[in-house]
């Protein structure tokens, strides 16, 4: 069974993440320095426990796109996420996401398309090969992952619902739900998330619709239950847990260039020449490592199949 | 009274309960000075220590790719653990910045005068914090990040380093502010030990270490700038910061108008005494 049952945990029982922080400061000031265990670094008390596991994925095949290189395990994936709308610190969407909803899903496709509808999770799948797609995954902040998704092509999806040719953007919309998402009312970003590719990229084998990881149901942390994946590009373009997948003439305007538009553009392709107010883009991290010393490669490392998308774009003006 | 009587003052309690109290092994404390000196001040600098050896243990641990054998005791990384060190150290600098500014506070609302005697130790465990903090970014971070053509301790190596670092303080403005901070706290934890308060002369001393405040509030501004949006945190500490200064503020005020109405001379000499010792 692909649907997760919903948790029984009601948002009201969570404890708001104010209260849970200021609680725990406060048991630290009291307690004192000297018992080592209340006083240890910081982010580490926080740390959550990885993401219950769910029900396997039926026949999913391998894939010639996977990489070799070894993937990170399931505890790091499910514990290390941005994933804003449940909090902007890096394990609070593993402690808030059990609030999500997964099932009934449907994903609004509206737009410059033959016949706009609602798709249920299920009809999506319907007859939709799965595949094990092991891919690096380049966070915009400096750090790397590889990724076991599982998902099929974007494009398979795509051709079902027939764009018209009157469309060039695809634009993705995340859930946006007050009641399961805590983070919605810190509002850092503009929300609903909304993200887009150019139709030429949406329909590149490479990029896919996620719907599993090692083998298995999707966690809620990490996007459930249906996101897209383009791993050319930095993590943030990879929008979570889709509602709408609608058909543009126009470029859309995804929230982070909405937030901060010097540091983040639409393409936002992997780019070592490019630099970011915040972060130098030269080199970055692969997790769990502690060294800043990898060097980052054009494209994430998929530029022999991606390069051709951008011949003639100054990459530097379309960052 | 001069700046030396401030540690001769436990010789004088000392004697006259040794006289009171006949003859006692000097090994076990005895005055509230003793207890101070020999069981509270040792017993905090070991707690002080504590977040360090935990630091330094689950990066050892990171470092060889496992995770701490006492997850009950000191937590673990998350997967970044580069990240967490560099927030953990930083967390710290700035919680002993704020616990060394909330002496005075805490010593003239509460009279208890031996607060004082911790104050040096736990400002220099800001520092300390501080320099773990800065020297994670500078190794782990931007000298891991060197291709090393010459070698990994060439010349070379060391010139792009800073060359690097140089640019990071020039472009990005969060960095400016917290070595900005950093640099703030070096005259003071040069400056820490009796023999320089001697040499520097107590008004001088005095005025050069209120450079803690500059630093305490740009270290809160350099949290600020950098958190991506979830500012809670640094203005919790921001809010804490202001408050300790806040207490000088108002002291500061109260003095000058206290100054201003008794007849000069002998006042303006106590206050001088206030300053050295607070």
């Amino acid at each position: 069974m692909l649907i997760q049952r919903p948790a029984d945990i009601p948002s009201s029982e969570i404890t708001d993440r104010k209260v849970y922080v200021t609680r725990r400061e406060f048991i630290r000031a009291a307690t004192g320095a000297a018992v080592a265990g209340v006083a240890g670094a910081p982010a580490v008390l926080d740390a959550q426990p990885p993401a219950p596991h769910g029900a396997k994925l039926p026949n999913v095949k391998p894939s010639a796109f996977s990489t070799t290189e070894p993937a990170n395990t399931w505890e790091q994936i499910t514990t290390y996420n941005n994933f804003y709308e449940f909090g902007s610190g890096k394990d609070e969407p593993a402690y808030y996401s059990r609030g999500l909803k997964t099932a009934p899903w449907s994903v609004a496709v509206e737009g410059d398309v033959a016949r706009p509808a609602v798709w249920t999770l299920e009809d999506i799948l319907k007859g939709q090969t799965l595949e094990d797609r092991i891919y690096r995954l380049r966070c915009v902040e400096g750090w790397s992952m590889v990724i076991p998704w599982v998902g099929f092509p974007l494009a398979d999806f795509i051709k079902r619902v027939q764009p018209t040719s009157k469309a060039r953007f695809v634009e993705f919309t995340t859930l946006r739900d007050f009641d399961t998402m805590p983070g919605l009312r810190l509002a850092q970003l503009r929300f609903p998330y909304v993200e887009g590719l150019r139709i030429d990229e949406a329909m590149h084998p490479l990029t896919i619709l996620a719907v599993g990881l090692y083998g298995e149901v999707l966690p809620k942390q990490n996007g459930a239950p249906i996101r897209v994946v383009i791993p050319w590009k930095y993590g943030f373009k990879s929008a979570k847990s889709i509602v709408k997948i609608r058909f543009v003439e126009q470029q859309p305007v995804n929230s982070w260039q909405l937030e901060w538009p010097q540091a983040y553009g639409f393409y936002a392709n992997v780019n070592p020449t490019v630099e970011h107010p915040r972060w130098d883009q030269e080199k970055e991290i692969r997790l769990p490592g502690l060294f800043r010393n990898r060097t980052t490669q054009m494209f994430n490392g998929y530029g022999d199949q991606v390069a051709r998308l951008y011949d003639g774009m100054d990459l530097r003006k379309n960052y | 009274m001069q700046i030396s009587d401030w540690s001769n003052q436990q010789s004088g309690s000392e004697s006259a309960v040794k006289s009171a109290v006949g003859t006692l092994p000097s090994a076990i404390p005895v005055t509230a000075n003793q207890i101070l000196r020999r069981v509270l001040k040792p017993a905090v600098f070991v707690a002080a220590l504590v977040p360090a050896v935990i630091l330094a243990y689950l990066t050892w641990a990171a470092y060889n790719g496992r995770t701490s054998a006492w997850p009950a005791l000191t937590g673990n990384f998350s997967a970044n653990p580069l990240e967490d060190i560099t927030h953990g150290t930083g967390d710290w600098a700035l919680r002993f910045l704020c616990i060394t500014l909330a002496i005075t506070p805490l010593r003239r609302l509460t009279g208890w005068n031996g607060a004082i005697r911790f104050r040096r130790m736990l400002g220099l465990f800001a520092f300390f914090y501080a320099t773990l903090h800065v020297l994670t970014y500078a190794l782990l971070d931007r000298f891991a990040s060197l291709d090393f053509t010459g070698g990994m301790l060439s010349w070379a190596a060391g010139r792009a380093l800073i060359a690097w670092i140089v640019d990071d303080i020039y472009k990005r403005p969060f960095i400016t502010i917290g070595f900005a901070a950093f640099v703030a706290l070096v005259p003071l934890a040069l400056t820490s030990t009796a023999g320089m308060i001697r040499r520097l002369g107590g008004r001088r001393w005095q005025q050069l270490h209120r450079l803690i405040y500059p630093a305490a509030i740009a270290g809160v501004v350099h949290y600020w700038m950098l958190v991506k949006s979830d500012i809670r945190l640094p203005l919790y500490y921001g809010i804490v910061v202001a408050i300790l200064l806040g207490f000088r503020l108002y002291w500061a005020r109260t003095k000058r108008s206290q100054e201003r109405l008794s007849t000069g001379g002998v006042t303006t000499g106590s206050s001088l005494q206030a300053d050295q010792s607070g």
